[in-house]
């Protein structure tokens, strides 16, 4: 019987069990007559299996803490420029809603047609209203947490959720029900030590299981992350701090809402 | 999913590639922070559609280099050399227990061809193209980089036979 040459690929090939048909007949006929060859095979075979042994369990690790949070948090181009290019970048990459793309280089807010855009608006809006208050910044405190968000879910006709931001510093203050296009929305509020407030604005889509990256608008002086995922749409706003710190905390509720 | 939420999923992956490539844990979760940030400061280059995996490797492939070349300038120049790299450290060859030290003595672009293609489980094309090298150097490195591995590992084991010859 006639053999077919066998090439060095082809036996790197057969050590990854990646040949089949005709190609694996071959080697495994050339191999039959070859012991040294065979031993030198299945020596691959075994280093392989051990090294997939010695690392696979990295997998099973818990993704450190920094690593998790890297995502935009820990970006090391620093200018303000750079921040925006790579959010615009993300919205290129990401955009769901076609137009957007035609508006990704502008820095302010998309226009009204947009209905997310007017979900940022509205957003911005409630937090002007409210985060300012002193006596009566939510109708629900946190001291009655569970009642709130069994309340606003009832209302909105969605599991609603306050996500739990102490980790990063903010602590619910509590919420409120508001008006909005859909019908009614979810208004958590958040505060840092130093009296630093962010809200959540929380509506029901009417489209839904949409998802959209996190986009950024502003609206007077209020800053705004939004974003959809599934039967929610989320805006997040502070008048107070940076875009990347606001940033930091929209991926914070993002992880709490997406676990 | 959007491609934030895929290379969160992707982490773990990237932190196993990392580990075997650069052996300690925290030297490897630098490696793999430098990626995700230099991926998200990179986002607008990758294609919507293509492998987001592949993609992550090649960033992966490319701040790994940068920090050898930062590093140990003289990396580069082992594969061209691969005698002096090898002669040199021939008395303690023998001495190679495990894998995990094995590995770190490959040659860099050996051992990055080898984890690809066994932990990744890549094809041979993906891996072509992760690295940006021809497939027949693929094929060559992964060649070569196994045997070297079977070498130091049955080392020891060929020492002991050797000894057993000799007492005979």
């Amino acid at each position: 019987m006639s053999e077919v040459p066998i090439t060095e690929s082809d036996l790197q090939a057969y050590a990854d069990g990646r040949l089949s048909g005709e190609r694996l007949v071959a080697v495994e006929t050339w191999l039959a007559s070859r012991p040294d060859e065979t031993e030198r095979i299945a020596d691959y075979r075994r280093l392989s299996e051990e090294l997939r042994a010695a690392y696979d369990p990295v997998l099973e690790e818990a993704v450190p803490e920094r690593l998790a949070h890297v995502s935009g948090s820990r970006q090391r181009w620093k200018t303000a420029a750079a921040v925006a290019a790579g959010w615009i970048a993300l919205g290129i990459a990401v955009g769901v809603v076609a137009g957007w793309q035609l508006h990704a280089s502008r820095p302010v807010a998309p226009p009204l047609a947009d209905v997310g855009a007017a979900m940022a608006r509205r957003a911005a809006l409630a937090h002007a209203t409210y985060s300012p208050e002193v006596r009566h910044p939510v109708e629900v405190g946190a001291d009655q947490e569970a009642h709130l968000v069994a309340w606003l879910s009832k209302r909105l006709g969605a599991p609603v959720r306050a996500p739990k931001l102490e980790d990063i510093g903010y602590n619910l203050v509590g919420g409120r029900l508001l008006p909005g296009d859909n019908g009614p929305v979810a208004h958590f509020m958040y505060e840092r030590n130093q009296g630093t407030r962010v809200t959540l604005y929380v509506r029901t889509e009417a489209t839904q299981n949409r998802e959209t990256a996190f986009r950024y608008a502003t609206e007077g002086n209020v800053r705004v992350f939004y974003w959809v995922d599934r039967k929610l749409g989320y805006a997040l706003s502070s008048g107070d701090i940076s875009r990347d710190d606001l940033f930091k905390v929209a991926n914070a509720v993002y992880r709490q809402l997406n676990p | 999913m959007t491609e934030a939420q895929r290379m969160v999923d992707l982490i773990p992956r990237l932190r196993r590639y990392a580990r075997a490539l650069v052996g300690d844990r925290a030297t490897a979760d630098d490696l793999v922070q430098d990626t995700l940030e230099r991926a998200w400061a990179k986002l607008h280059l990758y294609r919507r559609g293509t492998d987001l995996r592949a993609w992550l490797f090649t960033v992966m492939h490319n701040v790994h280099v940068n920090r050898v070349r930062a590093t140990r300038p003289t990396d580069m120049l082992e594969e061209e050399m691969p005698e002096l790299a090898q002669r040199a450290p021939q008395g303690d060859a023998l001495l190679v227990r495990d894998l995990d030290r094995a590995i770190a003595r490959l040659p860099a672009e050996q051992r990055a061809v080898l984890l690809l293609v066994t932990l990744e489980e890549m094809s041979y094309e993906e891996v072509a193209r992760t690295l940006g090298v021809p497939i027949g150097t693929v094929m060559s490195r992964l060649s070569r980089a196994r045997e070297k591995l079977r070498l130091m590992m049955l080392g020891q084991s060929a020492a002991a036979k050797l000894k057993l010859v000799k007492n005979e």
